[in-house]
């Protein structure tokens, strides 16, 4: 059973039944990871799969306490890393392995690597993030979305209009300048995705390049994790109208201007 | 400051902690020896591990919506810890307090493994919690503390009668079984983490002696208040 966890198993779930698959997209605030995901899920769904999609912080469970512990700032490293650890733990045992047992992909806009990436950046040993999340499934594929800061400085201001608090690394007082902060913060991430790409075998893409592109190394991944398309499926037609890029970049778009008064991005 | 860090954990303070069974009597010991050491000009700090609102407000949510499982259980108790690690426990060990800790991380420890948490995968997430400087285990027949409390009239609550293992449909049952099962891995921890082991079944006094012969040693060249004014 703990071949499907990363090491610890998971009292009272069962796991060798998961029928579904699991796929993960990670990468930096600006990344384009939304977009990707999107894209990801309209061709999924195109194909015929049943898709769930599952995101950081999304839980009942915690998600308000998370809410109020970043507004005050008020809970050390350890504690906050914890925290995030149950609202993953919540969201696996009761949404990601439910939607796996009855056959759905899942497809996780982030997952357990942003989280400890967090932790690590903020004191916490590789060693004790890895066991911490040793209860975690092990995804079918992990696509990383590997962008240059200077490409997220970029987007992150775009989308909007300023660099966040907690995505600049601000609560580590690395500078007082949330400039530098920034580079500096996303230096350390970047160094435990560097770390991580080998220690979970992540799929690597260029996101420097146009979503186009991305997409187009994605789904290379992605195709043979389902075998031959059935021979039913009907031939498209009268599909060019709008090109699914611009159509999921605008639902993408929509989405993050809907969340963007209510919260700061994850 | 002619304080001597303590070899275990590096901090001047000192750290002793009380583990056992629910009713046991290691909340009475531990108040009892707190106001020992302060009449001998100590600076002591008592604390206990009460679920903190974030924990109570939680698992009174994910119990009405049955979403709590061993591993979340757990993971929301090592939130709860770390938060009073970082507030109660560090800060006095740091100023150099002698620090009673009713309850530590090996009440997590026992209490997952019991509900079948990885016990290496437990051991890791607390691995934060500095080994303290002495363990006292109050070691009690279960049959002792199931009725002491049934005479407190406390009510027995889910969680602490495992009810959520499903051991019994019956609540005192459940209780007994469960706290037998908490025994068995205090019994094991005891000789792997060399607990102090307590005899908890004499009388409050022996009890106590006992406990002051095992802690005075451990202060000899620890300041008490009146050496520290000078001192400072």
């Amino acid at each position: 059973m703990t071949d499907r966890t990363y090491g610890t198993r998971l009292p009272g779930m069962t796991t060798e039944t998961l029928a579904g698959k699991l796929i993960v997209v990670e990468g930096a605030d600006g990344s384009g990871r939304t977009t990707e995901v999107a894209l990801l899920k309209d061709f999924l769904e195109v194909e015929g799969h049943a898709v769930v999609d599952t995101g950081l912080r999304r839980s009942d469970l915690v998600s308000a306490e998370i809410d109020r512990a970043k507004q005050g700032h008020t809970l050390g490293a350890t504690t906050l890393a914890l925290l995030y650890a149950v609202d993953f733990a919540d969201q696996l045992e009761n949404k990601i392995i439910p939607a796996l047992t009855a056959g759905s992909t899942v497809l996780a806009d982030r997952y357990i690597y942003t989280l400890m990436a967090r932790a690590i950046a903020r004191g916490a040993s590789r060693e004790w993030a890895r066991v911490l999340y040793g209860f975690a499934l092990r995804p079918d594929l992990v696509v990383f979305l590997d962008a240059r800061p200077e490409i997220l400085l970029h987007r992150a201001i775009s989308k909007y209009g300023s660099l966040d608090y907690w995505e600049s690394g601000m609560d580590l007082s690395l500078s007082r300048d949330l400039f530098e902060s920034f580079f500096l913060y996303q230096d350390r991430l970047s160094r435990e995705f560097e770390w991580m790409a080998g220690e979970y075998s992540f799929h690597r893409v260029d996101a420097n390049r146009t979503p186009e592109q991305v997409h187009a190394d994605v789904l290379e991944r992605v195709r043979p994790l389902y075998g031959p398309v059935p021979a039913a499926d009907p031939p498209k037609s009268g599909g060019k109208a709008r090109s699914p890029v611009s159509a999921a970049r605008g639902r993408a778009a929509s989405g993050s201007r809907a969340r963007r008064g209510a919260r700061p991005p994850e | 400051m002619r304080e001597t860090p303590s070899s275990s954990h590096g901090f001047p303070g000192r750290l002793f902690v009380f583990e056992g069974l629910d009713g046991s009597g290691k909340s009475t010991q531990a108040s009892l020896l707190g106001k020992w050491l302060g009449a001998r000009g100590y600076r002591v700090f008592r604390t206990e591990w009460n679920s903190s609102e974030l924990v109570s407000s939680t698992i009174r949510r994910g119990k009405k919506k049955g979403l709590l499982t061993p591993t979340t259980f757990s993971l929301l108790h090592a939130t709860d810890f770390a938060d009073r690690f970082d507030r109660q426990i560090l800060p006095p060990l740091r100023a150099g307090y002698v620090v009673l800790c009713d309850r530590y991380s090996y009440t997590a420890f026992v209490r997952d493994t019991a509900r079948g948490c990885d016990p290496a995968w437990v051991r890791t997430i607390y691995s934060f919690a500095p080994r303290p400087d002495r363990v006292f285990y109050f070691r009690v027949p279960v049959a002792v503390t199931l009725k002491r409390k049934i005479a407190s009239r406390l009510k027995i609550s889910y969680y602490e009668a495992g009810m959520d293992l499903g051991l019994s449909d019956d609540i005192e049952e459940s209780y007994a079984r469960f706290q037998s099962r908490l025994k068995q891995v205090y019994e094991d921890l005891a000789v792997s983490d060399q607990f102090t082991v307590i005899d908890s079944t004499r009388s409050v006094e022996a009890i106590q002696a006992d406990l002051r012969s095992h802690v005075a040693p451990m202060l000899g060249h620890f300041p008490t208040q009146t050496r520290l004014m000078h001192d400072g």
